[in-house]
Formats: C-alpha cells, sequence, structure tokens
C-alpha cells in the first residue's frame, strides 16, 4: 500500500514537471546602418505580437508620469497611456523609432519586485525609474541609460537638518529612503550617518515615515524630491529639498529592464542612440524634468 | 460569628425551596440541628440531599425559605458570602483536592488566604489534623499519588483546617472503593465523637444507624419522615420510607 | 521458554512438534527483532524515492538554472547572511519584550471576560469587544495604523517611535488570541474546583488566583508556545513602518539593491533556527502530558 503511494506521488510530480514550456524569444541583433525600426522588426517572441508591451509600476508618479488618470483606467496617479510625464514621453518616444505607432503601444502593470523576478513576464521591457548595477544585471538586461540621476534631500521646513550644506553635517540625522533605489546606497556608502538608516516599502511609506516624524529627511532620486516638495503637493508636509547629491564615482543612470538574454534591448539601444544624436531625448528631458520648477533652484551639497 | 447561640441550634432551615429552571427540587425543607448534633440524610438520587447541602453552604441560592446558622439569616440580602462559608466545611463525593498542590498545600491554602494566617500557624495546624488523622506522611505528594481513601481523608482534613463550627458531608464514601470506606468513616466518627456538628448525606445505612442522633428520609424534595435512627430503621411510619429500605436491604446493603 | 528476537517470542515461535503453518516461512516471523528492521528499510527506500520525484521534477522544469541563480545564489547567500544575521537580533528582541506583555494583558482579558454575574457585564463586554476587534483586522494593518498613525499624532508625553508602536501593535493583536487561549483553559478547569474553593470561603479573586489560573495555565502551555511561535515569526511585519531594520527588512534591502531573492532565504534560515526548537518543544511538552494523562490514575 505504501509503494503505490509512492508511485502515484512520483507520478504526478512528474507530470506536473512536464507542464508546457514557455515561448522562447528568437535570437538577433541589430546590424550596422539598420534602424531601430528594422531591428525591431525582425525580433519575434513579442508578448503580444504587433504591438509594444511595457511595463511600469502602480501608482505612476509624477514628474515621471503625468496628465492625471481616471476612475475606469485603474492607474492610481497617472495614466502612462496619455503619453505625459517623462518616462511616458520616452516610452513612447522608443516606441516610435522602433516603428510602433501609439496605438500598438500597451501598458500593463509590473510592480517593481516582479521585473527581477525569474520567468517569462508579461510586458517586453519595463521602465520605472530602474538603476542599473552589475549586480542587477545578473538578473535582467538593462537598455543604455535614458537619465543619469542625481539623489536629493527632503525634509520639513526649518528643522535643523534644512540648515546643512555638505554631506558631512548631516551624518548626525536619521535619514531614510525607498528600498530598491540607489538612494538607500547612498546614503549608507557615501553619507555614513552615525544614526542607522530606514528603508522603506515603497515611496508612499518612505513620505509617511517622514510625515510621521520618524526620520529627518528623505533621499530620493532629484526629479521624485521635486515633486514631493512642490508647494502645490506637498506630498511631505511643509517640506522643502534641502539639496541635491553630489556624483560620487560613477555616476547613475536609468534603464529599461528585459528579460535576459532579449534582443530587443538592442533594438532599444538603437532607439535611444537614434533619439539622443537628434535631440529628441534631451527636448524630452528638458519639458518634463528640467523646466522651471515650483521650488527653485535646488544647491548641491558640498563633500565636506 | 461566635460558636453558640442563645437557644443552642447550630442550624436552621425554614421553608426552603429551590428551582433548577423548571425542576423544583426542594419543596419545602424544615430541619433544625442543635449543636454538637449529627444528622444522617438518607433517600434515593435526586431526592435533593445535595441540593439542600449545597444550599446551606450558599453554593447555590435559595428561592424561598431561610437558613439560619446560630440564628443569623444568612440567605438574607447584603450577607457576606465568603465569610459564612468560612464557618461551615463542607466534604464532597469527588474529593476535589486541588492536584497542582501538595497535599499540605491543599490544606494550608484557605487558612492563610482566607483567615489570613501566617504560613507558620497554618502548616502547625495543617500538621496536626494530618498527624491525628493518619496523614502526616503524606503531606509533601500530590493528590495523584494518593488512594481515593487517603485523598477523601484529606478533603476532610482541609475543611477542618478552617475551625468550621458545622461540617456538611455530601455522600464522601460514594465514590470510594469498598475496602477503603471503612478508614473514611472512621474519621467521621472521631469527628463526632468530638462534637462536630455535622450534617451527613449518606448510602452507608449501617454507619448513619451507629452515628446519627437523627436520620431524615428525603423524597422528591422533602423531609419525608425525621427521627432517631433506631425508629427510622426498625419502625418507619411512611410507606415510601418502607420501600426505600427494602430496596437498600435488597441491594444487600444493610 | 525464550527464544532469540526481541519482545514477546511466545506470540511468534510455535509449539514444539506442530507442522509449520502453510505459506509461511519463520524466516519473516521469527522475531520482531527482523520485522523492525524491514519497517525501517521502507521507510528509508520510500522517503529516497519521493523526494528524489520532486527534486527531478523541480530541477527538469524549463526555468530552473534561472529560479536557481535567482533564489539559491550561493554567492548571495554567503554575503548577506551576517548583515541579515546582525538584525536578527532586533527580531528576538521584539518578541522577547513582546511575549512578556501579552501574557500578562491576555490574562488580564480572560479573567474579565470569566467574571460572572450582572454587575460585571461592562467588563465581559469590554473584553468580548476587544479580542472579537483584534482577532478580526489582519495583525499587518494594525502594524500600519498604529506605526505610522500615532507617531503622526504627534501626542505630548506618548513615544513617537514607530518600532514602539509596531511592538504595540503586535502585543495588542497577539493578546487577543492567547486571551482566547487562556479562556479555554479556564473553561477547562472543572467548575467543582471552584465550588471546592468558594466552599472554603475563598473570594472569587483569590479562587481565580490559587484554583483556576494554575490549572488553567498549565493546561493550555502547547498552545501558547504556539502563539509563541507565531509572534517570533511575525515579528517581520514591523518591517513595513520601522526606521531600523530588523532581519526581513534588511533581507528586503539586499533583494532589491541585488535584483536578487536569496537574502530572503537567508532570513528564513534564522527564523527556522529559533522556532524549530520551540515547535519541537511544544511537541514535546504535549508528548509527555499525553504519557502523564495515561500514567495517572492513582494507584
Amino acid at each position: 500500500m505504501r509503494k503505490l503511494l509512492v508511485g502515484m506521488a512520483v507520478f504526478g510530480l512528474l507530470s506536473a514537471a512536464c507542464a508546457e514550456e514557455n515561448p522562447v524569444v528568437q535570437p538577433g541583433t541589430p546590424q550596422p546602418g539598420e534602424t531601430a525600426a528594422d531591428c525591431a522588426r525582425g525580433v519575434t517572441g513579442y508578448v503580444n505580437s504587433g504591438s509594444l508591451t511595457i511595463g511600469t509600476d502602480n501608482p505612476a508618479y509624477p514628474p515621471y508620469f503625468q496628465g492625471g488618470t481616471t476612475k475606469a483606467s485603474g492607474w492610481k496617479f497617472n495614466d502612462p497611456n496619455n503619453g505625459k510625464g517623462f518616462e511616458s514621453a520616452v516610452a513612447y518616444a522608443v516606441a516610435g523609432a522602433m516603428g510602433f505607432s501609439g496605438d500598438n503601444v500597451q501598458w500593463v502593470v509590473a510592480p517593481f519586485n516582479q521585473t527581477y523576478a525569474p520567468g517569462p513576464k508579461g510586458w517586453d521591457f519595463a521602465i520605472e525609474q530602474i538603476s542599473q548595477s552589475t549586480k542587477r544585471a545578473r538578473a535582467v538586461d538593462f537598455s543604455d541609460s535614458y537619465y543619469d540621476v542625481n539623489q536629493a534631500l527632503v525634509a520639513v521646513k526649518d528643522t535643523p537638518i534644512t540648515s546643512a550644506t555638505g554631506l558631512g553635517e548631516l551624518k548626525a540625522y536619521t535619514l531614510a529612503a525607498p528600498i530598491g533605489t540607489t538612494s538607500y546606497d547612498y546614503i549608507v556608502n557615501v553619507i555614513e550617518p552615525s544614526k542607522e538608516p530606514g528603508a522603506f516599502n515603497s515611496l508612499a511609506d518612505t513620505v509617511a515615515a517622514i510625515n510621521a516624524h520618524q526620520v529627518d529627511g528623505i533621499v530620493v532620486d532629484l526629479p521624485t524630491a521635486l515633486f514631493i516638495a512642490d508647494p502645490f503637493v506637498q506630498e511631505v508636509k511643509d517640506s522643502v529639498v534641502v539639496g541635491q547629491f553630489p556624483t560620487v564615482g560613477t555616476p547613475e543612470h536609468f534603464g529599461m529592464t528585459f528579460v535576459k538574454g532579449n534582443p530587443l534591448a538592442g533594438c532599444v539601444n538603437q532607439a535611444l542612440a537614434e533619439l539622443k544624436s537628434d535631440g529628441t531625448l534631451e527636448a524630452i528631458t528638458t519639458k518634463w524634468l528640467s523646466k522651471k520648477t515650483n521650488v527653485g533652484a535646488v544647491p548641491v551639497f558640498g563633500t565636506s | 460569628m461566635s460558636g453558640v447561640s442563645r437557644n443552642g441550634e447550630a442550624l436552621r432551615l425554614d421553608g426552603v425551596h429551590k428551582s433548577f429552571g423548571k425542576l423544583e427540587v426542594l419543596k419545602g425543607i424544615d430541619l433544625s440541628v442543635a449543636d454538637h448534633e449529627v444528622i444522617c440524610l438518607i433517600g434515593s438520587s435526586g431526592s435533593g440531599k445535595s441540593t439542600m447541602l449545597r444550599c446551606i453552604n450558599l453554593l447555590e441560592p435559595v428561592d424561598a425559605g431561610r437558613i439560619l446558622i446560630h440564628g443569623e439569616d444568612i440567605t438574607a440580602r447584603g450577607v457576606d458570602v465568603n465569610r459564612i462559608r468560612r464557618h461551615i466545611g463542607i466534604v464532597f463525593q469527588a474529593f476535589n483536592l486541588f492536584p497542582h498542590m501538595t497535599v499540605l498545600r491543599n490544606v494550608t491554602l484557605a487558612p492563610m488566604e482566607a483567615l489570613g494566617m501566617s504560613r507558620a500557624e497554618a502548616q502547625a495546624r495543617a500538621l496536626e489534623l494530618l498527624e491525628r488523622f493518619g496523614l502526616v506522611e503524606k503531606r509533601d505528594e500530590y493528590p495523584d499519588r494518593l488512594s481515593g481513601g487517603q485523598q477523601q481523608r484529606v478533603g476532610i482534613v482541609r475543611a477542618l483546617a478552617m475551625k468550621p463550627d458545622i461540617m456538611l458531608l455530601d455522600e464522601v464514601t460514594s465514590a470510594l472503593d469498598p475496602e477503603l470506606v471503612a478508614e473514611v468513616l472512621n474519621v467521621i466518627r472521631e469527628l463526632a465523637a468530638g462534637g462536630m456538628t455535622m450534617v451527613i448525606a449518606t448510602h452507608e445505612m449501617g454507619f448513619a444507624r451507629d452515628i446519627a442522633r437523627r436520620v431524615c428520609f428525603l423524597d422528591a424534595g422533602r423531609i419525608l419522615e425525621e427521627g432517631p435512627p433506631e425508629r427510622i430503621f426498625s419502625e418507619p411510619r411512611e410507606e415510601r420510607t418502607r420501600r426505600f429500605l427494602q430496596s437498600i436491604i435488597d441491594a444487600g446493603r444493610m | 521458554m525464550a527464544a532469540g528476537g526481541g519482545g514477546a517470542p511466545e506470540l511468534y515461535e510455535l509449539p514444539p512438534g506442530e507442522p509449520e503453518l502453510p505459506g509461511r516461512g519463520p524466516g519473516i516471523l521469527t522475531g520482531l527483532r527482523q520485522e523492525g528492521a524491514r519497517g525501517v528499510l521502507i521507510a528509508v527506500v520510500s522517503t529516497i524515492a519521493v523526494f528524489a520525484a520532486i527534486a527531478l521534477a523541480v530541477t527538469r522544469s524549463p526555468n530552473w538554472p534561472l529560479v536557481k541563480e535567482a533564489f539559491f545564489n550561493g554567492e548571495e547567500f554567503r554575503s548577506s547572511f551576517p548583515q541579515i544575521a546582525a538584525r536578527f537580533v532586533r527580531n528576538v528582541e521584539y518578541f522577547m519584550v513582546a511575549e512578556i506583555f501579552i501574557l500578562a494583558f491576555a490574562l488580564l482579558l480572560a479573567v474579565m471576560r470569566s467574571l460572572t454575574g450582572p454587575v460585571f457585564f461592562p467588563i465581559r463586554a469590554l473584553s468580548i469587544v476587544y479580542t472579537d476587534l483584534f482577532r478580526g483586522i489582519p495583525t499587518i494593518l494594525v502594524v500600519y495604523l498604529l506605526g505610522f498613525g500615532v507617531p503622526s499624532l504627534s501626542l505630548a508625553g506618548v513615544p513617537n517611535s514607530a518600532t514602539f508602536w509596531a511592538v504595540v501593535a503586535l502585543i495588542l493583536s497577539y493578546s487577543a488570541y492567547v486571551a482566547e487561549v487562556y479562556r479555554a483553559g479556564i473553561e477547562s478547569v472543572h467548575p467543582s474546583q471552584a465550588a471546592a474553593a468558594r466552599s472554603l470561603g475563598l473570594s472569587r479573586l483569590q479562587t481565580l488566583r490559587f484554583v483556576v489560573i494554575p490549572q488553567a495555565v498549565r493546561r493550555v502551555i502547547p498552545p501558547l508556545l504556539n502563539d509563541f511561535v507565531g509572534l517570533q515569526k511575525d515579528t517581520a511585519l514591523v518591517a513595513f513602518v520601522v526606521v531600523v531594520p530588523e532581519a526581513f527588512k534588511e533581507a528586503q534591502i539586499i533583494q532589491s539593491a541585488d535584483f536578487n531573492f536569496t537574502p530572503l532565504l537567508a532570513a528564513a534560515l534564522l527564523f527556522l533556527l529559533v522556532t524549530i526548537p520551540m515547535t519541537r518543544l511544544v511537541d514535546w511538552l504535549v508528548a509527555r502530558q499525553r504519557r502523564r494523562r495515561q500514567a495517572g490514575g492513582a494507584a
């Protein structure tokens, strides 16, 4: 009887293991002289053939996404489908360079933790303020940079931390950053505070922490800092952007992430190269990230 | 409460009624017990013996009637139940020793906590009583290591440690193996000889005949007949009393 | 007449002179020891077969290399383990402190619930409302609400730390469950015990304190310990609101930075180091109680 049960268990497990294999993307790389569009045409294995499926996280925060959202759409804060906001604009520009019209671009929710989990994805690439690193590149393939990132410090008005002008002065404070951003690494490795810094699971929680007076200041990338401290937004109550951090070592950059081995990455890089050389990327950056902000000029911290 | 009342009446029940829901168990009990008297209650199961004893020590509230202990109406409003109970000792059929305490601690707990005795005093009294009833070597044992008879004797000692004015014994030998019954009955005999006022519910007719000043036959919630044991056992007046005693004889218990 | 083998040879040995039973050789039935060895062999073989089948099924699946790299990465484990282990000390602090308060507060709730009589109705009701509330709300919600909510109020004289309120949230949540455990224990103590104690003149409170509760608690030690194990694991919930990272948060930090899930495994291992000995202890206690109950029954 026991042997029969063992046999049944073995049989059951082996059948489960022989499940259908997932579709594999066909290889192909952009040839010199090929446009991004040619390259993209040569790629098979799109999640939805005939269109480009892009993933980003929900909520889609400004300034990376703008234009608001509707109740029906399911996206919080902003709906990427409207093409507004820095990352939405970059995504549509890249899609356009690869020969996809706006109608052939679909957006799906790609939770941050999912973007690097092993296995096939419901999107062709994800664009959600993901910083490239060597360690991370073990798990996913990154595109080239579409934005070089600076970190910035947000704090509550008239608190002692707002008078700091150099990195050394920040050591004494309790700082926090959202998990998964290089902001946390920056705090730990560059600022080296004497009080243990915190990391929160989402931007929302990080903002909640400073609103609850748990931390003296939060470190986020500069565009996000400009958004949450904007006088008309004030995600963080009574907040100011105290300053931005100098680049230390290799500058960080954001890249789109792809399932490892996806040749579409090569086509996207080609598209980015085209957008950089004809000034489109710069125009997009200027339009959505650099135009006069309601915060004013943001000083750079000294290294001392 | 002093130990002696004006007329030497230790306990009195006046027209006591008790119902559980729709079922009336005591249908008007009148009883008077004098100091140092030993009363035995006999009757079949369900006749109300246990309920009566539990009413006397206020474990059950009465629905009508009064109970007086040395002239004090203990069923009146606002009576301090704990104080009354300290003067009445009750021993149950199921021993009910505290299993997580040693024999000694079982006996000293209430004197220390309810009477406020010091540990030394309580222990001295406990050891004296245990010695008297042949249990002193068991003082550091837990109840589960004792025989049924030993446990019941400890139960009696535990009640005695409070120096009660009256002892109520509810079928205390009914759960014991026959060979253990005698040791418990001897303890009770000793108490009676020492002048303790007692109300004893029992099936042991021979014992009742020996020890009781009066025997009360309870039937369907009423004291149907009462009198000295010689008369009750040999010349019962009531038909039901006769039938009850006959059934006892037939069962070979008398 | 003893023969070879272990236990009860007379069950298996045939009396001299009797013919052998057809179809059975003495080789299979002689002595319990041989039967025991065979049982062990079967157990070993079937265990190996089952686990080999599972391992085969898992490692043959198409994505296994990627999953192995993402979840079972040796290098990542080695580099992250020391940091996570250092932070695990905080989890230990949280559950040790919380458990003390839980045991006390839950007992209070259970006693409140057990008070009989109409005059005590409000106290009973309070206890019931409390346990309904905190057993009904997911613990993580309570952690969020208190961990972020209370410090936001900036009340004077009240501690401001999210860690403090997160641990308080655990205490409030778990006390509701543990109160029910105590209640079951109290109700399992036969009413004759309380009757005996009250008959001796002990007050209601004295009866609870000396007679009922000691017995009740002894009976429910296994479920109390089980709830303690639950608490040990749930210290990970504070990760969502606290500034200072404990083991789970630390693992998440490394996971997100390195895009690798192995640190979570390292954290899981640390929790197991604490919870497994505790669950074995519970099993042992339960078995001991059972043995005692069977052996008990006085001489």
